[in-house]
């Protein structure tokens, strides 16, 4: 099997004020179905090591988790290798409903902000509240960052994730390059 | 600025992460319908001064349609409701009662 390769190759740019990464490739599944459904739940959780989050939340460790995307979808995530043995897995515990489980992994990008004004960084692209006791490790916010859709969490109090598609990467990448310029401090939060 | 919030997922957030779907609650005349229904539906859309039933998609989140309520001059939002909802709630439209009495007839 040929190599993966991450959008970016990896980039990084690590003078501003935030430390700004692409990191991956990173395994993801977008599984669809009735949330309440037993068997759906079951899936989610052997597939990503988790049970299925509540609401707008995620439950993650590590590389793997599982979060609530909308009412009718999760995200799981796991390490790039392993999303053929999962979708396998999946595949056989969702046979007998309606769901469905694709492997979306080549289709993002993911990048890490990190930094203790990574929330500045963050703040100044989305239409979102960042104050600390707001936002929080655990949650999961699907929204955009500047023009284009992105999804974000955070892994812990310095350290958000963001996934994107991989269309857009370069555009990210630029935007969090710019928002976290040298100089270019808040100091909101 | 608009603060909506979604229905579907519950985040509230500012109208840029939604798209504006257009009048709400409308009936579809197809084919076999009188010319006249039929324009009617196509083209014809109530523009209040005032309340207004809208429907609205959480384009940059969780991706689902939802109703809204809201005041076309100033911009309040009385509240969101369902999409596979056929008509306000009543709970909602006593609501919209308090803050604008007498409002239903001004259409």
């Amino acid at each position: 099997m040929s190599e993966p390769v991450s959008a970016l190759k990896n980039i990084s740019d690590l003078n501003g004020i935030a430390a700004i990464r692409e990191i991956g490739p990173l395994g993801m599944i977008t599984l669809r179905g009735d949330l309440s459904d037993r068997a759906v739940q079951d899936a989610a959780k052997t597939a990503g090591g988790a049970n299925a989050p509540d609401q707008r939340k995620i439950n993650a460790e590590g590389d793997g988790g599982v979060a609530w995307m909308s009412p009718d979808e999760l995200l799981i995530l796991c390490r790039y290798d392993e999303v053929p043995l999962r979708m396998t897995n999946l595949q056989a515990g969702l046979s007998k409903g309606h769901a469905l489980a694709a492997n979306v992994s080549d289709a993002r990008a993911v990048f890490e902000v990190s930094g203790p004004r990574a929330r500045e960084v963050l703040a100044k692209l989305a239409p979102v509240d960042l104050t600390p006791g707001q936002f929080e490790p655990g949650m999961m916010r699907r929204t955009r960052l500047a023009q284009v859709p992105a999804a974000f969490w955070m892994t812990d109090a310095e350290t958000f994730r963001i996934v994107c598609f991989r269309s857009v990467a370069q555009y990210v990448f630029d935007l969090l390059k710019i928002a976290a310029q040298p100089g270019s401090e808040v100091d909101f939060f | 600025m608009l603060v909506l919030t979604c229905h579907a997922c519950g985040v509230t957030a500012e109208e840029t992460e939604f798209h504006a779907g257009g009048e709400a609650h409308l009936k579809r005349f197809g084919p076999g319908s009188s010319d006249e229904d039929f324009e009617e539906y196509l083209f014809m859309r109530a523009n209040p001064k005032g309340v207004h039933f809208e429907r609205w998609r959480h384009a940059n989140g969780c991706g689902k349609w939802f109703h809204v309520a809201r005041d076309t001059m100033t911009l309040e939002v009385f509240g969101s409701y369902s999409a596979q909802a056929f008509a306000p709630p009543e709970e909602l439209l006593s609501r919209i009662e308090d803050r604008r009495p007498g409002w239903r007839g001004q259409d």
